[in-house]
């Protein structure tokens, strides 16, 4: 049941009040992950000998896993082609479609890393190591998380029931995809 | 192969499949550079790749293009603070000598691994720091 | 900007959930309306104001009269001296000065001063206030931990904060960075609930001008924290995984670097010194229009000023590391930008002062507190300009004397803000009236003590005398009798202003429940929230709001009142 008040149903700004704030979600995303990324660039510029370290990263893998980032993009926003034309089961089918993607993405990562850390590049292993998985990490806790939100979205979704939201959570979405297509070729191609 | 119904809010009618076609082609693209050996193509191709995937998802799939100006406002005050965070940091952070000082401790780390990768042929990282 | 109205209804409860009694549970703990948040948010900031106080009561007993237990406490050890004094200064910034002033003002006032019901996302204001809950249980918790609360400074510089080794509190340090990061997310969901409600959920006819002062200011408050604090939560989880995890972020022995903390902290740590200055110099100038019958002199100004001190804000950061090993050259451009940014407030001291000129001016309580807090302000802001030199930073950085600057510009943003709002707001809050003469006794009794602790500090740290050390019988240069008795005269000083602090807790809680009833608008204000019935219910109006002009015509010429509120027709 939802606390709706008037409050959320006016627009002074001129976009819809949960498209707004889902904007300033990202714009603090983006000083998070940059906080990270920033710190992360100085130092692997700082040490060329972490090269090596990053030699041992698997881009099969993460260039799959960008693949199915892409995808479940496309996905997400055909989920809110469907809610712009009302039709709700559709956007839903959709949508988990999309978390599903993030399940995929997710295991894979899972794999790469029980393999990584089997060979000893664990996330005490250096520098390079630290800044990996907590990267990788925060960004796959972002997944996790946007992906539990979507399905309940999809949930409400499905009878036809808050189907604005599905744009929101698209935007979400594509904001993490973006963050992977930048950590992909920082981790992992930049050798 | 779907084609895209055309929403009316969405401005121009967008063909979100054709688009993800595209990305696909960028992402072999940044996986086969490297594989030419020259560093400057695996630059080229893996960060200029990625600008240009992040922009095709950002105005087809986030709409960016044809969202207010006030939205575009804010991404842009917040990605100049990031360029702003680097600027300021780097000097600092990313040198590892200037030109009164030097960051030794790293050296002595940096030059160990150095002489324990040239000893051995193990492909296993330096082993955990005991507190 | 433009301005769709959907449907705005009359029946304000008709858009929430079923009406008939509340359980106590469900009406004060577990609420979504913004106002009961509000005094969660306040009421656990008072009370964390209690624990600061009495930690500061503690260390500064045992500056003056060193070795000797402290009644109340026992005997004050190196290892509980560091404890006191990081989570004094934890306590007051994190769990004191933004909840009440950001989240407890914010809160309230932003949906009454723009018309608006609730704020726009009522559910997840509930989580900001359980999460921030939640942080300051762990806050406390980390105190009564074996190997106690952690005493590596709020500043927390590793290694030392990263090494149990160093720090001796394993358990204290880890749930203090959990405690700060729980409490940063917590303001970060406030923040986006207070910024996209003042965006769009204004009252038909206010436009971005017709927003009093005090919703501008918290909102960009607001803003700077969510721009600031990104990289610092980066940092905390980089600061915990080094901790728990064996990772190397700032272990310099294995590559990592120490001094990326310094900067990512100070990046946050600067802009948020202004995150709390906001809001108080919103509240002070609502007093102040008010109290004087003077509309805002320069209201756009004022904000164009604050626009402008807040982008500053990003450009000073490194002020705090002068002597920590930047490059001189980076010192001289942030001296600067340092002291550029002091023009900006001065301005609006400038013009706040304007404001008062030729103004009918009352000095009620709220009044007293609003102008206490320009002319406290006022020296802490130009003691600044001394450390923001960075060649004679270079003899006053780590003295008190940094410590005595930073107290006459927090206290007054914290301590005497926090009583010019609650003073001000409390007949819309509670519906009715404090005693004003406890509160001009209350008053007194806290501006001058104030004084006496903070201005011999100024002495003592141009004198050479360092924070952080508890017994100062090492130091024989500073262990000197004159050095003393400014010490000793210090810590009475505070015990006197602590003993004047019942009264007002007294004169609260005797005003909620047995002061005079409030009518809706005792002081004759313009701006909404005295439109509301006092206090306002869930809903806050049954019909919604109509706004004709701006919140500042006081004495308009022509007009009978000397007041027009924003919601009358023309």
């Amino acid at each position: 049941m939802s606390v709706r008040t008037i409050a959320t149903t006016r627009s002074a700004a001129g976009l819809p009040t949960g498209r707004l704030a889902v904007w300033w979600v990202l714009v603090s995303e983006i000083v998070i992950f940059g906080g990270v990324l920033v710190s992360y660039v100085m130092h692997r510029l700082g040490h060329p000998e972490w090269a090596a370290e990053a030699a041992h990263t698997n881009m099969w893998a993460g260039g799959f896993n960008t693949l199915v980032l892409l995808t479940s993009s496309l996905s997400a926003v055909l989920a809110h082609q469907a809610a712009e034309g009302g039709d709700g089961p559709k956007a839903a089918r959709l949508l988990r479609l999309t978390a599903l993607g993030g399940l995929i993405f997710l295991t894979v990562k899972s794999f790469e890393w029980t393999h990584e850390i089997r060979e000893g590049f664990t996330i005490q292993a250096g520098g390079f190591w630290s800044y990996y998985y907590t990267a990788a990490g925060l960004h796959a806790f972002h997944v996790l998380a946007g992906a539990v939100i979507m399905l309940f979205i999809a949930a409400d979704a499905a009878k036809n029931r808050d189907l604005h939201r599905v744009e929101n959570i698209g935007i979400y979405w594509h904001f993490v995809d973006i963050v992977w297509i930048f950590l992909f070729p920082l981790l992992y191609i930049a050798k | 192969m779907t084609t895209a119904a055309h929403a009316e809010s969405h401005g121009p009618h967008r063909n979100y499949v054709g688009i993800w076609g595209i990305l696909t082609v960028l992402l072999l693209i940044s996986v086969t550079g490297p594989l030419l050996g020259i560093r400057t193509v695996t630059l080229i191709t893996a960060f200029g790749v990625a600008l240009i995937k992040a922009y095709l998802v950002a105005k087809n799939f986030m709409h960016l293009d044809i969202e207010r100006p006030i939205v575009h406002f804010m991404l842009a005050v917040v990605l100049t603070l990031m360029v702003l965070l680097y600027a300021g940091l780097a000097p600092d952070v990313q040198k590892s000598e200037g030109s009164h000082w030097k960051k030794s401790a790293g050296f002595h780390y940096v030059s160990e691994q150095a002489r324990g990768k040239a000893e051995t042929e193990s492909e296993h990282g330096s082993p955990p720091d005991r507190k | 900007m433009a301005h769709t109205i959907t449907h705005d209804e009359h029946a304000a409860g008709a858009t929430h959930g079923p009406h008939g009694r509340q359980s106590f549970f469900h009406k004060y703990l577990w609420s979504t309306d913004h106002k009961i948040i509000a005094l969660q948010y306040t009421f656990t900031g008072m009370l964390m104001a209690m624990i600061g106080a009495f930690m500061a009561y503690v260390f500064r007993m045992q500056l003056a009269f060193p070795g000797r237990p402290v009644p109340g406490f026992g005997i004050v050890g190196p290892h509980e001296y560091n404890a006191l004094v990081t989570n004094h200064g934890s306590l007051m910034i994190f769990w004191v000065a933004m909840p009440i002033l950001l989240a407890g003002f914010g809160n309230f006032l932003i949906p009454l001063m723009v018309g608006a019901d609730d704020m726009v996302f009522p559910r997840i204001n509930r989580l900001s206030y359980q999460l921030f809950f939640l942080s300051a249980v762990v806050i406390l918790a980390s105190l009564f931990v074996p190997g106690g609360g952690f005493g590596g400074a709020w500043t927390a510089y590793p290694p030392l904060s990263a090494k149990q080794a160093f720090n001796l509190t394993p358990l204290g340090s880890t749930l203090w960075v959990i405690a700060v990061a729980l409490e940063f997310i917590a303001f970060l969901l406030g923040g986006i609930n207070f910024i996209v409600t003042a965006m769009n959920a204004r009252a038909p006819g206010m436009k971005a001008f017709d927003v009093p002062i005090v919703v501008w200011t918290i909102v960009m408050a607001s803003l700077l924290f969510m721009a600031s604090v990104g990289p610092l939560i980066a940092g905390a989880v980089m600061l915990l995984f080094d901790q728990l995890l064996g990772t190397s972020f700032f272990d310099p022995n294995r590559g990592g670097d120490p001094f990326l903390w310094q900067h990512l902290f100070w990046f946050f740590g600067h802009p948020e010194v202004y995150v709390v200055l906001f809001p108080t110099m919103g509240m002070v100038a609502e007093i102040m229009t008010v109290f004087a019958r003077k509309k805002l002199f320069g209201y756009r100004l004022i904000i164009y000023t604050f626009i402008a001190t807040g982008i500053l804000s990003f450009f000073v950061w490194a002020h705090h590391q002068f002597v920590a090993g930047i490059d001189p050259r980076m010192a001289n451009v942030f001296t600067v930008t340092t002291l550029i940014i002091s023009v900006p407030i001065a301005e609006m001291c400038f013009l706040y002062i304007a404001t008062l000129y030729g103004g009918s001016i009352t000095f009620s309580v709220p009044m007293l507190w609003a102008l206490s807090f320009m002319a406290e302000f006022l020296i802490g802001g130009v003691t600044g300009i001394y450390l923001g030199a960075s060649g004679l930073d270079i003899h006053l950085h780590d003295t008190y004397f940094v410590i005595a600057h930073f107290h006459y510009t927090f206290f007054p943003i914290a301590i005497i803000g926090t009583f010019a709002g609650i003073t001000y707001w409390f007949p819309k809050i509670f519906g009715r009236m404090m005693n004003e003469t406890w509160g001009k006794i209350h008053f007194w009794g806290t501006i001058i003590p104030f004084n006496g602790i903070f201005l011999p500090l100024f002495v003592l740290g141009a004198r050479g005398e360092h924070r952080r050390i508890f017994d100062y019988h090492a130091f024989p240069d500073l262990d000197n009798p004159q050095m003393a008795a400014m010490r000793i005269f210090a810590t009475v000083s505070l015990l006197v202003m602590l003993a004047f602090q019942p009264i007002f807790l007294v004169n609260f809680i005797n005003g909620m429940r047995r002061g005079r009833k409030a009518e809706r608008n005792p002081w004759r204000a313009n701006t909404l929230e005295w439109t509301a019935d006092s206090p306002p219910p869930h809903g806050n109006w049954s019909t919604m709001p109509q706004v004709y002009r701006g919140p500042y015509e006081y004495s308009v010429p022509g007009r009978a009142e000397d007041y027009w509120p924003q919601n009358e027709p023309a």
